[in-house]
């Protein structure tokens, strides 16, 4: 459907994108995901044709977005993070100069255009002035824009950002009924979004395409322990000996002593939850627990190692090596995967 | 092109400024023709026409500021240029909504002699071209403005942008006056003609080869000229700022004059300003 080979873009001496290729199936929910500043507006600009590319092709359907531009572009709908409204229209009139922009005839386009204010749920606003609605309304408009004339590719740069949590569900909820018989590219910056929308991710970090997996293959790409942090009073040799033969503790990674207290944190099998075993073992060494802390690894893990700076140059340089393979050069990042502790999870919720 | 000459001719009508482009054009054909046909007892059309242009001035830079900057300024281009159009559909588009606008007065005005003619004897023939040719000019200055408004992302620059050139455009016959007719001061005004020509490349590629031979394709042949032949440069700019005087091309018109010469120069600037918003706005999308 859409395929993108070697994309880059270049602002004066700034590598905004750097060499990202990847090709988009019909019928799936693609999930752009990246830190703010990643490049992925820059890439979704190129590929609806609002930039232009400093290298690199873009082919929507088998037409080159450069070589054929308008063939190319009636393939897709676009919804720029700005939704681009004129806030001196009301609805009803914007969608039906898009409408005619897309060259769609009179009958057809009055058509139409009640279809998607209908799918938007906008019938009660469609007469109101654009600017006097309120963000979600106007995220909403924008939508519509993009849905009109029935294109096969709909691409939306972070639809859901500035709106209120129960307009995020309604957002995504739309998203989801697009996605049952379009192909539809989303971007975000949060990735429990793409979680619940899409059905394949691909992230970037930096401008380089660092993964691009499905959803389902990401899951079993978590590194396969948890982590258990756990202060004892007790001496090492005992707490050895005590938990190594629980079952589920995979290995003690580290150890040390404070006082008369042991601080050890336990790699222990995601499928098995050991804690109570741990529990009763060290109660009949009589040997108290004073604190324990369960750590599990998430997908959170893997996006913020995977957007580190380090792990963006690590993969940029095996992609140099082998830019024909570059897909298999990132399952070894995730098999590298390890842990983060939880308050850099919490931060990076935060900024989000 | 059709849907966003649609679009435009609308908004003209739902903003203000359509409406106050056409009032104050026709405010001041109404005074001009009050002053000089009515009380000044004068069945020649025409010179109220003349007396127009100075209006131009303050209300073409109104009507046009909004074209191109705005669209930049509120994010809208990336919706036209995401849509299946060319580049000469938006800015086509753009430039018929605008003069369409300005046809509305031009037709109104065109009653004029009409009304003239029932308290004397009106050379309509003379009226009707003066008032094609005003109208062709007011053509060529939206153009013109139109790509001021292409080069900015603020309204208030663009129509500031405007009214300085505009002003330039009016002032240009008597700016050639103040120039020295000796060969070596043409051969230097020349040369400041090619030096901001090679700057508006510079601005518009931001590179800087293709500026240096834009630089050198001018200077080298004007160079050449001048060595060879020194007598052909005497009085030379001048001539050619009047020559090039947007404004007082009109002047053959007023004298009853159809001058085709006059007709090909702003149809030629029309479409050479129309050329370089198209250039403009394709090459925002390289930046």
């Amino acid at each position: 459907m859409i395929e993108v080979k070697n994309l880059t873009k270049k602002y004066g001496d700034h590598l905004a994108v750097k060499g990202v290729s990847f090709t988009v199936e019909e019928g799936h929910i693609y999930g752009f995901l990246g830190p703010n500043g990643a490049g992925k507006s820059t890439t979704m600009n190129i590929i609806t044709g609002c930039l232009a590319a400093t290298e690199g092709t873009v082919t929507i359907d088998g037409h080159d977005i450069y070589e054929e531009p308008l063939a190319a572009k009636r393939c897709i709908g676009y919804l720029p993070e700005q939704p681009p409204l004129y806030f001196d229209m009301t609805p009803y009139e914007y969608l039906m100069f898009v409408a005619e922009a897309k060259g769609i005839y009179y009958e057809k386009a009055l058509l139409l255009v009640r279809g998607v204010i209908e799918a938007t749920r906008l019938t009660d606003y469609q007469n109101r002035l654009i600017r006097n609605l309120s963000k979600g309304y106007k995220q909403r408009v924008g939508i519509a824009q993009a849905m009109l004339g029935d294109p096969r590719v709909i691409i939306l740069d972070e639809p859901t950002v500035g709106l209120d949590p129960k307009q995020i569900l309604e957002i995504r909820d739309l998203i989801r009924e697009l996605g049952q018989d379009k192909t539809v590219i989303l971007s975000s910056h949060i990735l429990q979004e793409v979680q619940a929308v899409c059905d394949h991710v691909m992230i970037i970090s930096n401008g380089v395409l660092v993964a691009s997996e499905s959803i389902d293959n990401l899951d079993s790409l978590i590194s396969p322990t948890n982590k258990l942090h756990m202060s004892i009073r007790c001496d090492a040799e005992t707490a050895e000996q005590a938990l190594l033969p629980i079952d589920g503790v995979e290995r003690i990674s580290m150890m040390q002593t404070a006082g008369d207290v042991l601080e050890l944190t336990l790699e222990t099998n995601r499928e098995a939850d050991p804690r109570d075993d741990i529990f009763f073992a060290m109660a009949e060494l009589r040997r108290p627990i004073i604190a324990m802390r369960y750590e599990e690894s998430t997908l959170e893990d893997i996006f913020l190692r995977l957007t580190e700076d380090d792990a963006v140059e690590a993969v940029a340089e095996e992609s140099a090596e082998a830019p024909e393979d570059g897909g298999e050069a990132y399952t070894s990042m995730f098999s590298t995967a390890g842990y983060r502790v939880e308050e850099d999870v919490e931060e990076k919720e935060d900024e989000a | 092109m059709i849907a966003v000459y649609k679009k435009e001719l609308k908004s003209y009508f739902i903003n203000m400024s359509g409406y106050i482009f056409i009032a104050a054009l026709l405010l001041f054909a109404g005074i001009f023709v009050t002053a000089l046909n009515l009380r000044g007892r004068s069945a020649a059309f025409e010179y109220a026409l003349s007396n127009m242009t100075l209006v131009f001035l303050f209300i073409m830079p109104i009507l046009t500021m909004r074209s191109l900057a705005e669209e930049r300024h509120s994010r809208t281009d990336q919706l036209l240029y995401s849509l299946p159009l060319r580049v000469s559909d938006i800015v086509l588009g753009k430039f018929f909504a605008m003069l369409t606008v300005f046809l509305i007065p031009v037709a109104i005005m065109a009653v004029y002699p009409i009304i003239l003619s029932a308290f004397g004897t009106v050379n309509f023939a003379a009226a009707y071209g003066a008032l094609l040719a005003f109208f062709l000019l007011g053509a060529a200055l939206i153009a013109i403005c139109m790509f001021m408004s292409a080069l900015t992302e603020s309204q208030i620059i663009a129509a500031v942008l405007s009214f300085g050139v505009l002003l330039l455009c009016y002032l240009m016959n008597g700016i050639a006056l103040l120039i020295p007719t000796t060969a070596i001061a043409s051969f230097v005004g020349l040369l400041v003609c090619a030096m901001l020509f090679a700057l508006i490349v510079w601005f518009l590629t931001r590179n800087s080869v293709v500026t240096l031979i834009a630089a050198a394709l001018c200077v080298l042949p004007l160079s050449g000229f001048y060595y060879f032949n020194r007598p052909a440069f005497e009085g030379l700019f001048p001539d050619l700022l009047s020559t090039l005087s947007v404004f007082d091309r009109l002047n053959n018109f007023i004298l009853g004059i159809f001058d085709v010469g006059a007709i090909v120069y702003y149809l030629s600037l029309t479409v050479f300003f129309l050329f370089l918003s198209m250039q403009s706005v394709e090459k925002r999308r390289w930046s």
